[in-house]
């Protein structure tokens, strides 16, 4: 690991710069999230002021903003250097100042800067309304709001209102769908400046007449909603100011959009024509309008759909090619195969894994696409073993079942809030609400300490057996407790050589833990808010944590601040997911989207909507092509991340989907759930569809209820909720939980 | 959507605010604490929702204190205490208007800066693996069970487990009090119950051993009274240990110098207080335990040991579980009895000896059934009159009616509900579903043809209580008339001067050692030969009087005349309750069944009566040693 640090972050610094004409204006804006975190203090480089910043007056404003919250927190040095790299004379800060606002790319990790910085990073620029995003300052919240301030007769909203539903109710059917999404954010929005304008009983009515309107995957917003009655209590309300700061995106033919533009002109209706403008963001498209089936497919997130620009980038998601790990594969094998008396039998097989290596997939990131860590000897020895386990894997399919189980955490009674297997499922860790993080060894290897300092250094270095004699054999124990959190543990992760654990608490740190001396080795503070999960990168070094704060970052066990800071969730990061080439990661969060970022640029590349609920399960496939997503809906959705197209709906759970899972080879999907069941899908079949052309220019899909068809098996567990699911090398299926009568 | 009306918010009222803002000394206008209120509802609901973010990511369906207080600290507002307890927090209506509250009740600080959410005695957090489906299919296991190891030991309480059975087994009467106090008291053994229950059922292989049998009943004894202690299903394996000891023929009962009837008696209270304390963890469990007793009863092939268990165990199980087993079986099992009595051989005594202590069990039992029977005739009518009265009756009926054979408070009205429960959840088909209470008269009449007038001193004495004497008439006239009816009521209204007046003759007049009412030794010194030679006379009488019964037989005719024509047989009922009264005086507890008979076989009845008496106790040819110490056992106090 060690080999790659220094280089690494200079490295991704460039590529970033580079990339960036290539990046559309949306992921423009997200580029600048991502690298004003790098330009950490101790790097001493400001990259943001690399770029040439001068052709925009948008980035110009930016820049002046930024300028204007250092000097507000009293940074001034840090406003000097910014000042003096950008370029700009001295007083344009004190002209401008007035107008403009703070961002949200202020540093959270910066010292000094507590409630303000965090709130700003956590009300940072989206990437669907970009100038907007710029005015999220706690202070400066007027300046968002004061959008409501005109307004029209607050007598008239509800006819407005009905007069539009009645509109739409009488359209031609294959309209009325379509149109239907606008009631949802007029309605939102119609309530608010109501309630802005303090007509706090108009604006009761009006929920109390048309809320029941809505569809009901939007009851949660409308609880929050319906709790807020008064203007101050807008102020630093999240779910509000996601509102504003957002444009709710609809997705309309422009057939529809058309009628109702003409309706709108013709009554000379200018509230709801204003609304519509300010507030919506009306994606139009040429063609047949879409049945409500596949509009409510897609629907459900906070801020309305996907825009379908933002799920156009290219993603690379085939696999980085396996190193070749020669010699010692083939001796172990032929003398493996010699006992077992039948020889040779593998030798092509094996030449066919080669072969297949070897190709490029066209799919796959160049291989130095992110700097990687380059591979140890024990991790070789890994890869052979994982490699000859591999031969040993049982085929599954849908008449060959896997076999489960199940890792039962008695007498848990302090709350078991995450866990996670080893790659080898050789260690299992829990994550409790104590603040504890409790280590097992699942084989009959003790867990044992290295020695103390002083011991170490009376043993033999130059023996054979040095590993062995390091290994203090009084601390061997089947488990280990760490402490060090103050604050339950939501999040685990073990790396994949097995000599590091993360874990991520609510007290907003997360920690690295050596499983070699059972001790935390570093805390890693930025997110100052719960961090609901974390996971290392397939191939170590890196890891992706995400939390309350609404930001994910990517570390590097090495960098005690975070390289890359993926900000435009409306709502808690609920889940983390390294795709298993390492160039992206995935997050899930309670605004109900799923997002794909891409880790060299920092890009947000895929918005999954869809999702009714707040998403607790992510997993890809082991080829990178796939992902499948749980949330508390009960629902599993299958996504293909090329085309960026939701491609199946599993439906059967019947509470929250805490762990997702594919067999070893992709032919099996395992969803464990709050509903103590374990279920498995066809995963083969949900996946063997062709994409058409069409579907994938347009995004409108088509999908088959075929639940039941590919719902493999329901198994009950033994009352007790699943929370981790993990295929072995061999295809066993593991499941765990807390067994709490 | 449109249920949306009833699933309104909580709501704060402005009152409320206002009264807050009292108490804490501030004056609030109207407007302000309109406001306010609004604000805090607000407050609340955001609250609620951030916190059940927390649940979420705890993966649990709960939400918790814990939860909420966690949201409230990251907005910044100071978290509230004093919730976090496990109770569930029992919400309350007052009665006059519509007020709601939580009961708050004053918390032991202490306790709960020392309380965790996790239990005492709980096991180690740990990791199990079971293979749940085999190859996608079959399960191994049957699904939906708790799994088995959800409690394992450690090493902690796998020594004191050692520790402590070895302590009991052991040799040191010192030690072993200790171990069982412990026992008693431990809260954090509950992993320990089924090891302990499987030592105790270790009974069947020490029946030889009357010492460890004993010591074993003391642990139960001892787990039983742990209030840390939830027996749950093990309910029913200490009830089969301890039934165990009741009815078994105990290889340690060959040897007649064993005193086994101490443990029986021991053990049939500890039957009855497992039953009282615990029996509404296992369903039917009562009875369970009547049919066994009835089925032992039955069975004449068994040893009369195991028969005077089963006599003794009804009786601690309190007056019904007499009336609807013993009471019923009793015509047949006498003529056993009696043939047992009869037999004046050599080769018999042994077996006589035991007879005599099935027949003064049985004496004791169907006293107390007559006692409680009256009683609880006449408690509904004394409950409604006057609370005063109702209330010493109960305590008073109450001390009578344990005479030191059942522990366990039970006042009658709590009795008869609970056995009267027990038997509508017991099954069908019962050998007692058909069952019928017999009125007190024919109860006592039957009864009096057996044990003749040896039974009439406690039916007398039982409710008529002379020490209470305030209120002693209109008991008594209450009591008698319900099983007389309209007739005797005349009658008890005649008879109560008479009472008075044989008050006057009645010990004095006869200077008999048994007279004086003081524990058995005493009269055994004294009486045991006129004793044993009474007894004998005395099961003549009553073998006599049974078979007048089969035939419509004499003693049955001149019974109701005895009982309820003052003429004739007004005396000796009269009479006993004096005796009654006299020992009331003195002593108290179980006394009064041993001091009984002093009276009674002073008083100038005719000797027919007074034979009867003495067999209660009779043993004959028994050392005397031994004879005192049989007799002891019956009152054994545990």
């Amino acid at each position: 690991m060690a080999a790659v640090q220094g280089g690494l972050v200079d490295a991704v610094e460039e590529k970033t710069i580079k990339s960036e004409p290539v990046a559309d204006a949306t992921a423009n804006n997200s580029a600048n999230d991502a690298r004003a975190p790098s330009s950490s203090p101790g790097s001493g480089v400001s990259p943001g002021v690399n770029k040439p910043a001068a052709g925009a007056a948008e980035d110009q404003q930016t820049l002046l903003a930024v300028l204007q919250f250092l000097r507000k927190n009293n940074l001034s040095e840090s406003v000097e250097i910014l000042r003096r790299e950008a370029g700009l004379p001295e007083d344009s800060l004190d002209q401008k100042g007035g107008d403009s606002t703070g961002t949200g790319l202020g540093g959270p990790e910066a010292d000094g800067r507590t409630d303000a910085g965090s709130l700003l990073s956590r009300v940072t620029v989206s990437s669907s309304a970009p100038s907007k995003a710029v005015a999220e300052d706690q202070p400066d919240v007027n300046v968002v709001l004061s959008a409501y301030s005109q307004q029209g007769d607050p007598a008239l909203y509800e006819v407005y209102y009905s007069g539009l539903k009645k509109f739409i109710e009488t359209v031609l059917d294959c309209h009325r769908a379509e149109l239907s999404q606008v009631f949802y954010p007029l309605f939102v929005h119609m309530y608010l400046e109501l309630v802005y304008n303090n007509h706090e009983n108009k604006a009761k009515a009006f929920f109390e007449k048309f809320s029941g309107d809505q569809e009901c995957y939007y009851q949660d917003d409308l609880r929050v909603l319906c709790s807020l009655t008064k203007k101050e209590h807008m102020r630093g309300n999240e779910t509000l100011l996601d509102f504003r700061t957002s444009k709710f995106v609809l997705r309309i033919s422009r057939d529809s959009y058309q009628l109702l533009k003409r309706h709108l002109q013709e009554r000379q209706n200018n509230q709801i024509w204003n609304i519509i403008q300010e507030h919506l963001y009306i994606d139009i498209f040429d063609g047949m309008p879409r049945s409500k089936g596949q509009i409510d497919a897609m629907s459900g997130s906070l801020a309305g759909e996907a825009k379908r620009e933002a799920n156009k980038a290219k993603v690379y998601y085939g696999l980085l090619k396996e190193p070749e790990i020669e010699l010692p594969l083939d001796d172990e094998d032929e003398e493996a195969e010699n006992e077992e008396g039948k020889p040779k039998k593998k030798k092509p097989k094996k030449d066919n894994m080669g072969s297949k290596s070897k190709k490029q997939d066209p799919n796959a990131p160049s291989q130095t696409r992110i700097p990687l860590p380059e591979l140890k000897d024990s991790d070789k020895l890994d890869k052979i073993m994982n490699m000859k386990e591999a031969t040993k894997r049982i085929r599954l399919g849908p008449d060959n079942l896997p076999s489960i189980c199940f890792y039962s955490f008695l007498n848990a009674y302090q709350g078991l809030t995450a866990v996670d297997l080893t790659d080898d499922s050789s260690l299992i860790a829990g994550g409790f609400a104590d603040s504890t993080v409790r280590v097992w060894s699942v084989t009959p290897k003790k867990l044992r300490k290295v020695k103390s300092a002083a011991d170490l250094n009376m043993i033999d270095k130059e023996s054979d057996d040095v590993l062995e004699r390091i290994m203090d054999e009084k601390t061997a124990s089947e488990s280990k407790i760490l402490y060090g959190h103050s604050g339950p543990v939501y999040g685990i992760s073990f790396s994949p050589d097995r000599n590091y654990l993360l874990s991520s608490s609510e007290d907003g740190t997360i920690r690295l833990w050596s499983l070699q001396t059972f001790t935390c080795l570093v805390g890693y503070k930025g997110h100052n808010y719960p961090v609901w999960d974390t996971q290392f990168s397939p191939h170590g070094y890196y890891f992706v944590s995400g939390g309350h704060d609404r930001v994910a970052r990517l570390w590097a066990t090495d960098h005690y601040q975070p390289l890359r800071m993926f900000s435009g969730h409306l709502a808690d990061i609920t889940c983390t997911r390294f795709h298993p080439n390492s160039n992206y990661v995935v997050t899930g969060s309670s605004d109900r989207t799923i997002r794909l970022w891409d880790v060299l640029n920092g890009n947000c590349v895929r918005i999954f909507t869809g999702h009714k609920g707040p998403i607790h399960a992510l997993a890809f496939s082991p080829n990178g092509k796939f992902l499948a997503s749980g949330a508390t809906d009960g629902r599993v959705l299958l996504w293909d991340i090329g085309h960026g197209l939701m491609v199946g709906e599993l439906k059967g759970h019947t509470d929250t989907i805490y762990s997702l899972r594919f067999s070893r080879d992709s032919e099996i999907l395992a969803s464990g759930s709050m509903d103590n069941t374990v279920r498995l899908w066809d995963a083969t079949k949900a996946f063997d569809l062709e994409t058409d052309d069409f579907t994938a220019a347009t995004g409108h899909i088509h999908l088959q209820d075929n639940s039941q068809e590919l719902l493999l098996g329901s198994y009950m567990t033994k009352s007790t909720p699943v929370i981790h699911l993990h295929f072995t090398r061999r295809n066993l299926l593991l499941a765990a939980g807390g067994y709490n009568p | 959507m449109a249920d949306r009306e009833e699933r309104r918010f909580a709501e704060v009222s402005r009152e409320s605010i206002k009264l807050m803002a009292e108490s804490a000394g501030v004056e609030l206008g109207d407007d302000v604490a309109g406001l306010l209120a609004e604000d805090v509802c607000y407050r609340l609901r955001e609250a609620t929702q951030s916190s059940s973010q927390f649940m979420r990511h705890a993966k649990r369906r709960k939400l918790t204190v814990e939860d909420f207080n966690r949201a409230l600290r990251w907005s910044n507002v100071e978290a509230i205490c004093g919730y976090g307890a496990q109770d569930a927090l029992p919400f309350r209506s007052v009665k006059d208007g519509e007020l709601y509250f939580v009961e708050d009740r004053e918390i032991n600080l202490v306790e709960l800066a020392l309380a965790t959410n996790i239990p005492k005695g709980c096991a180690e957090t740990m990791v199990r693996v079971n293979v749940s489906y085999l190859d996608g299919k079959g399960n191994l296991e049957p699904q939906g069970t708790v799994p088995s190891a959800v409690q394992s030991l450690s090493d902690d309480l796998l020594k004191y487990y050692q520790q402590i059975t070895r302590a009991i087994l052991g040799e040191d009467p010192h030690l072993m009090k200790v171990a069982l106090l412990d026992l008693q008291s431990n809260s954090k053994i509950a992993a320990l119950l089924p090891y302990f229950v499987y030592v105790i059922s270790g009974v069947k292989s020490v029946s030889h051993d009357l010492e460890q049998l004993n010591r074993l009943l003391h642990m139960v004894k001892s787990l039983v009274q742990n209030p840390y202690l939830y027996l749950g299903s093990y309910v029913r394996s200490l009830v089969s240990s301890v039934m165990y000891c009741i009815l078994e023929p105990l290889a340690a009962s060959i040897n007649p110098l064993n005193d086994h009837w101490t443990l029986r008696d021991y053990a049939a209270l500890l039957l009855s207080h497992i039953f009282w304390t615990h029996g509404d963890l296992v369903s039917g469990l009562y009875h369970q335990i009547l049919l066994s007793l009835q089925k032992v009863l039955s069975d004449p092939v068994r040893p009369l040991c195991s028969h005077y268990g089963a006599v003794v165990g009804l009786h601690a199980l309190g007056w019904k579980a007499v009336e609807r087993v013993l009471f019923p079986h009793l015509p047949a099992y006498w003529a056993n009895l009696q043939a047992v009595l009869d037999d004046y051989s050599v080769s018999n005594a042994q077996v006589k000896a035991d007879g005599h202590k099935v027949y003064g069990a049985i004496l004791v039992a169907v006293e107390r059934l007559l006692k409680m029977k009256a009683l609880s005739l006449s408690q509904p009518v004394e409950g409604g009159s006057s609370a005063q009265v109702g209330s010493t009756m109960g305590s008073t009926g109450y001390r009578v009616s344990s005479p030191g054979l059942s522990p366990p408070p039970e006042p009658l009205t709590e009795a008869a509900l609970g056995i009267a429960s027990h038997l509508q959840a017991g099954g069908s088909g019962c050998p007692w579903e058909e069952w019928t209470p017999v009125p007190l008269p024919a109860m006592y009449s039957e009864l009096y043809s057996f044990f003749g007038d040896s039974l009439a001193v406690r039916f007398s004495t039982g409710p008529g209580k002379g020490n209470y004497a305030p209120c002693n008439p209109s008991q008594v006239s209450n009591s008698r008339k319900e099983p007389s009816g309209a007739t005797s009521n005349p009658d008890t209204t005649r008879k109560m001067p008479q009472l008075t007046a044989n008050l006057n003759i009645s010990p004095r007049q006869d200077g008999s050692p048994r007279m004086d009412p003081h524990p058995p030794s005493l009269a055994a010194t004294g009486s045991g030969r006129s004793v044993a030679r009474a007894s004998s006379v005395q099961r003549s009488r009553s073998s006599s009087s049974r078979s007048g019964q089969r035939s419509t037989g004499l003693s049955r005719d001149v019974f109701p005349k005895a009982r309820f024509t003052p003429p004739q047989t007004g005396p000796p009922v009269f009479s006993f309750l004096i005796g009654g009264r006299q020992m009331g005086r003195r002593c108290q507890g179980r006394r009064p069944f041993q001091t009984t008979f002093a009276p009674s076989a002073s008083l100038p009845i005719p000797p027919r009566a007074y034979t009867h008496k003495l067999p209660v106790i009779g043993r004959v040819g028994k050392p005397v040693r031994r004879w005192t110490c049989s007799h002891y056992s019956l009152h054994l106090p545990l």
